[in-house]
């Protein structure tokens, strides 16, 4: 479903990601952790070309995304992305949020994106929030109408940036919950974190970058158990 | 000095045809300036090629006089280009252009202000970028931009007294035709800064509204 083949992506001199080599097939949940610097965000925003890729190639669904921008706007389609600072549109209502997407993005009708909205809403827990704007709301039930906003485009697959990085302990549980719930009905999601207990017991892989480089790919419990690197015990003392 | 009341309504007929056209004068070169500003002031923020004429425009009205610019169009592009422009269509152009380049820095500033997390939120769900401008980044835009923009619009409205100098029979010009042939300076000049103030207070009050009816919480 993703492919990338020898992604390189520099920024001037300066590599962020040297030559990554990865595939991710369809209902996996994929979670990428690594120091901050490591490349982690931006190997996340080169799937859906929120960052232009500098050499190799990506394909997600088989397009690539040096293709033209009707080919990168379909990718887009199918790859939702949820974003550290939930990006909610401030002038509109939570509802109107979740609406947007089917009818910009999709064309769907107004009444079809209510209904849509509405029901997505009330998955994520807030149908009794529906009318409030994003300032009204607590950062959990912000990045939950986020999530939300996502779904509602119908996206084979989710992007997560850090999505808990900029809450309070107590509000992280509340999202956490949200993504395991999606996780369990099989959607596809790439997640970079830095909740550890999420990739153990939610993650179908776990990825962990260093230098530009995926250093170690594998399931997360035999990873977190027993770290095949000296870089990776350190790393995970630190967050722990 | 006796204050002579009695030459204000004798006064207030020719004034107040004077006003109509101060506003007809504000009104169509507002408009027009508010449509270029908000081209020019796209074209700064995101615009590659026509961000170099953007500039040139901006930089050609802010380095000039208000004066300069009217007298140019008005007695210089006829030489120039053969082409006749009436004392109004001349003073509407120049309005339209001169608060066109200062709308474009208003919305320039405005659009800049706005994270860069809500266009690529808007990106990332497949909108090509035209429609995330219309519909996320512009009415953002716009909501900042109000107290400025009427800032502008208050500022245009009182720069059409300057059109007196080419004969267009606006409020100013007509406050001083009266004044040359009766010499009720005071009684005449008074009247005239009130209508002003009137219009001013007027438009001011249709700004707060809007400000008002724009606010989301």
């Amino acid at each position: 479903m993703i492919h990338f083949e020898g992604t390189i992506k520099r920024y001037g001199d300066h590599t962020i990601l040297s030559g990554v080599d990865l595939k991710i097939t369809q209902g996996e949940v994929v979670v990428i952790i690594g120091p901050s610097g490591s490349g982690k965000s931006t190997l996340l925003r080169c799937i859906n070309g929120l960052e232009r890729i500098s050499g190799g190639d990506l394909k997600v669904d088989g397009i690539s995304v040096l293709g033209s921008s009707a080919q990168l706007r379909q990718i887009r389609l199918e790859a939702g992305m949820v974003f550290q600072q939930f990006n909610l549109f401030p002038h509109l209502t939570a509802l109107e949020n979740v609406m947007f997407g089917p009818i910009r993005a999709r064309g769907q009708s107004k009444v079809e994106a209510r209904e849509i909205a509405a029901q997505l809403l009330d998955k994520v827990g807030l149908s009794n929030r529906q009318h409030h704007y994003p300032s009204q709301l607590s950062g959990g039930q912000q990045q939950r109408v986020a999530i939300a906003r996502a779904l509602a485009v119908q996206p084979k697959l989710i992007l997560f940036d850090e999505p808990t990085s900029a809450l309070d302990p107590e509000l992280r549980h509340e999202v956490l919950k949200v993504m395991q719930a999606l996780a369990a009905e099989g959607m596809t999601m790439v997640v970079v974190t830095h909740e550890i207990g999420f990739a153990r017991t939610v993650g179908s892989r776990l990825l962990f970058m260093d230098g530009g480089k995926i250093a170690h790919d594998g399931p997360p419990v035999d990873l977190l158990s027993n770290p095949p690197s000296q870089r990776l015990q350190e790393f995970l003392q630190h967050i722990h | 000095m006796n204050f002579d009341w009695a030459a204000i309504p004798a006064a207030l007929p020719d004034l107040l045809a004077g006003l109509q056209v101060t506003i007809l004068i504000s009104m169509s070169g507002l408009i027009a300036g508010l449509i270029i500003g908000a081209l020019t002031g796209t074209a700064l923020t995101y615009g590659r090629v026509l961000n170099a004429l953007a500039r040139g425009y901006v930089g050609l009205i802010r380095g000039t006089p208000i004066v300069v610019q009217v007298m140019f169009i008005y007695f210089a592009l006829p030489m120039l280009a053969d082409l006749r422009i009436s004392g109004v269509n001349a003073a509407i152009i120049t309005i339209a252009l001169n608060s066109g380049a200062f709308f474009a820095e208003i919305v320039r500033g405005a659009l800049q202000g706005i994270p860069n997390g809500l266009r690529e939120a808007g990106l990332a769900m497949g909108l090509p970028f035209w429609r995330v401008l219309f519909y996320v980044l512009a009415p953002l835009a716009v909501r900042r931009a109000i107290p400025a923009l009427g800032n502008q619009v208050i500022s245009s409205i009182k720069d059409t007294a300057i059109f007196l100098v080419i004969g267009v029979a606006e409020l100013t010009r007509e406050g001083q035709a009266i004044m040359s042939a009766n010499f009720k300076t005071v009684e005449i000049w008074s009247t005239v800064a009130v209508i002003y103030l009137l219009l001013i207070s007027a438009v001011a009050g249709l700004l707060r509204l809007l400000e008002r009816g724009t606010a989301t919480p």
